[in-house]
């Protein structure tokens, strides 16, 4: 086997096996949680034998282990339960709302990740002079604020005094693409702002790295343009360390959003998440707990691939 | 209805056909004159409202977990639901009489045992189905139903029997009480087809919006309903209720014009919020308020002196001043104010008096020991505050108060009805008989002062059978009385109810029965 395929699929196991961890953690947490889950859906009216009754309806006599295996043979077949408070499947209203988050972190990726790199490498090129100076300054001040204030800034200046867009994010089916877009437009910004500085720092200082190499050295003394320096021979070798944190920040954009779903009554999973925290519902905050694990350590995954496969030192190991 | 006389009517209205000449047609198409009356009366107050658009509400209190079972209805944006979709049999008009929906006419027996609700004819469900008495008789009975976990099974506890007569609905009590058709405008009794007994979540009622679209959490959507019965209601073709928990983002929703009307503004906003443009903040009285409330029969405070000495140590006038930013009237330690039919407004205000509550904490004998004063952010809006006010307002009368801060999670189910001393509020009830059934009759679930007065008791219990106003008046001040100087609350101060308006909004009435006009705004409003 080549020694990448090798590589590649012992990373990919390891993610899996960490999955597993996950989800026993997960459950384990959610076990230890003050008080029963019957005791919680009857409130404080609940007799002794109602509480009995439900407990026996959930299962809840069964020992932890073997609740543990049904719910993840479940969950591996995309059964996730059904939710306490309301009676609906999880997987399905789970999916809508996965659907609107992913739709909004899909946006503001589009726009942060080329902008961030793109950033990054002009505050390289010009390191230490004005435009690496303004473009830090902004980013770091962005990043500084909490997003709520960000959230609410963007949302004075831009809904309130000039109109320009909608002050709330509510998004549904019958929306024209358009009309969603227009709609997500402050949280974009706002999410774009917050994410920015992180990578765009990284691909600054990747790159910044990579200049003072020998070979950078020797390709400036061949009389390169510094832009050609960066784009051919710097950029490539600082991917890994970019990659890594461009990831983290996806990452960031599907689990993370919590405060300006919020903000901007946006229908999203962290919203679901919360309501559904706030009245014990655990079987949905496994599910929701499950799924951001997942995503978590998928796109970690992934960072590591990408990372394996542009490095040449990783990619031929001695 | 003939259409030619609706037509004729319109026409009245506008001053184009003659008042005389209108009720002449209306006689000679066999329409008696008082209906006549009538229909030209709803014709003139329709004439100012415009018709069409969507009017928008941004409303805090929307939970994924929602339902649109009138039953489970327990936040905001429910009750703001259950005001579309839904119709009573009577509601609370905004000067604290009874108003007919449902039910066109209401009697009862002269002990106030038998209660009998004709209903109206020729109303329909959104689904097609004649409005019936056996309608309403079942959904009286789901609401009854344990299983249901109505909001309103404690109104039904006191139902005896019921039957239906024709289209007339008939319920009798167990115990008599005078206050039932008040009882039965409670929110949650919207009239189901058979009482929503097959999917009590449909969101199908005889109100004067149809459900359109069902997110919870997100937003509900609303469509004028062509054949509702009331043509002085209802006037815009579709109510979009936004759920927008954030403060901020409410407010900034107002002020951008995406929604027209937003409930609950803070106090501490509103004043810059009415300054901006196109936007006002209307306010009115109801009967909530906050409280501090102490457990009668658990030492100390089981010592009446010390009672006494805490009610006149704290400063009412600047918690309202403080903490409701002036948006709300002083308290007078029972939980009545003028919201209420059949107010005594002749009791003495109690005062802040730290020389008298001196005077009675030295008379109590308490040990000088700290007196632990149990608060959580969610106890009310501004309680950490309104407890650290009342600590220093106390201590002015060398009266130790300690403020033990607890968490909201689990305050509800651990603190309060639990803990000795605490801070809570009540939303307070339509009539002075709920407020006082529900929380001061000593065996009542939620007595959270454990106030166990057998006269009080008594007193309740004969107000409830008086028929004659004048005679309940009297009793219910005579319970006002003992609250005030023997109870376990200490009630600084009643909270307005605070919404914010964008100046599209026309037919604003002032209504203190509840939030955005007892829900009644997106009926009674129509958009410039």
């Amino acid at each position: 086997m080549h020694p990448i395929v090798k590589l590649l699929s012992q990373r990919i196991a390891l993610g899996l096996l960490l999955i597993l961890a996950t989800s026993a953690l997960i459950f384990a947490g959610t076990q230890i949680l003050p008080g029963d889950v019957a005791q919680s859906i009857l409130g404080q009216s609940a007799t002794p034998e109602a509480l009995a009754n439900l407990r026996e309806e959930l299962g809840l006599n069964e020992p932890a282990l073997s609740r543990y295996v049904d719910w993840l043979l479940g969950a591996l077949q995309g059964d996730l339960g059904t939710a306490l408070t309301n009676g609906k499947d999880i997987a399905s209203s789970m999916a809508g709302r996965l659907g609107n988050t992913l739709f909004l972190a899909f946006w503001a990726a589009i726009i942060a990740v080329p902008l961030a790199l793109i950033l990054g490498l002009v505050a390289a090129r010009y390191a230490g002079r004005w435009p690496d100076k303004l473009i830090s300054g902004v980013t770091l001040a962005t990043i500084s604020l909490p997003e709520f204030v960000v959230g609410y800034i963007v949302m004075y200046i831009l809904a309130v005094n000039y109109r320009l867009f909608p002050s709330t994010s509510v998004i549904y089916d019958s929306m024209t693409l358009w009309e969603k877009l227009n709609a997500i437009a402050l949280p974009v910004i706002v999410l774009v702002l917050v994410v920015l500085a992180h990578m765009m720092r990284m691909t600054r200082a990747a790159i910044l790295n990579v200049m003072q190499s020998p070979y950078v050295e020797t390709a400036e003394l061949k009389g390169l343009r510094p832009a050609t320096i960066i784009s051919r021979h710097a950029f490539p070798n600082a991917i890994a360390p970019v990659v890594n944190v461009v990831m983290l920040n996806l990452a960031y954009l599907v689990v993370g959003v919590v405060v300006v779903e919020v903000v901007f009554v946006y229908p999203g999973i962290g919203q679901y998440l919360v309501d559904h925290v706030s009245k014990r519902d655990v079987p949905v905050v496994q599910a929701c707990g499950l799924v951001f694990a997942a995503v978590y350590i998928g796109l970690n995954i992934l960072a590591d691939v990408v990372a394996i496969l542009t490095n040449p030192r990783l990619r031929h190991p001695k | 209805m003939n259409d030619e006389l609706k037509y004729l009517a319109g026409r009245a209205a506008q001053g184009r056909v003659s008042r005389r000449a209108f009720m002449g047609r209306a006689a000679a198409l066999g329409i008696s004159a008082g209906m006549a009356g009538n229909m030209l009366a709803s014709a003139v107050s329709a004439q100012g409202a415009v018709k069409g658009g969507t009017l928008r509400i941004g409303s805090v209190g929307g939970e994924s977990t929602n339902s649109l079972d009138p039953a489970l209805a327990a936040s905001q944006v429910p009750y703001h639901n259950l005001h579309q979709f839904g119709e009573t049999l009577v509601e609370v008009k905004a000067d604290g009489s009874i108003g007919y929906r449902l039910a066109e006419s209401v009697e009862s027996t002269p002990d106030a045992k038998t209660w009998m609700f004709k209903m109206r004819s020729g109303v329909e469900f959104h689904n097609g189905k004649n409005v019936t008495a056996e309608d309403a008789m079942r959904t009286m009975e789901r609401h009854s139903n344990d299983d249901a976990q109505s909001g309103a099974l404690g109104i039904m506890r006191g139902i005896e029997s019921m039957k239906v007569d024709g289209d007339v609905f008939s319920v009798t009590l167990s115990t008599p009480n005078a206050d039932l058709p008040y009882l039965l405008a409670d929110y949650h009794l919207q009239i189901q087809p058979d009482g929503g007994f097959d999917d009590p979540g449909a969101g199908i009622g005889a109100g004067a919006y149809m459900l359109e679209a069902n997110e919870p959490g997100a937003r509900h959507l609303w469509k004028k309903n062509p054949n509702y019965w009331d043509d002085t209601r209802g006037h815009v073709d579709e109510v979009e209720i936004l759920v927008i928990n954030d403060a901020t983002a409410r407010m900034a929703a107002l002020q951008s014009g995406q929604v027209h009307i937003v409930n609950r503004v803070d106090p501490k906003v509103a004043q810059l919020l009415g300054r901006s443009p196109g936007v006002q903040v209307v306010n009115v009285g109801g009967p909530g308020h906050y409280v501090f409330i102490m457990h009668c029969d658990t030492e100390p405070f089981a010592n009446n002196d010390l009672r006494m000495a805490l009610k006149l140590a704290i400063n009412r006038q600047e918690m309202v001043d403080k903490i409701l930013n002036g948006y709300g009237t002083v308290g007078n330690d029972f939980p009545i104010n003028a919201a209420y039919p059949l107010f005594d407004d002749s009791i003495p205000q109690r005062e802040y008096d730290p020389a008298a509550a001196a005077e009675y904490y030295k008379k109590s004998g308490h040990d000088g020991s700290p007196i632990v004063l149990r608060v959580a952010d969610g106890a009310f809006p501004g309680a950490v505050e309104a407890a650290q006010l009342y600590q220093q307002s106390a201590a002015a009368a060398g009266i130790p108060l300690e403020i033990k801060r607890e968490p909201n999670d689990g305050y509800w189910s651990d603190v309060w009805n639990v803990q000795p001393f605490c801070a809570s509020y009540w939303g307070g009830r339509p009539v002075q008989d709920q407020m006082y059934s529900t929380a001061y009759l000593s065996t009542a679930d939620w007595n959270d002062t454990r106030f166990n007065n057998p006269h009080f008791d008594e007193l309740l219990l004969s107000a409830r059978a008086e028929l004659d106003l004048g005679k309940r008046k009297g009793i219910y001040s005579e319970m006002a009385h003992i609250m005030r100087d023997e109870g376990g609350l200490i009630c600084p101060m009643f909270n307005d109810y605070v919404d914010g308006l964008s100046d599209k909004v026309q037919g604003w009435e002032k209504d203190g029965t509840g939030e955005l006009m007892g829900g009644r705004a997106s009926q009674v409003c129509w958009l410039a």
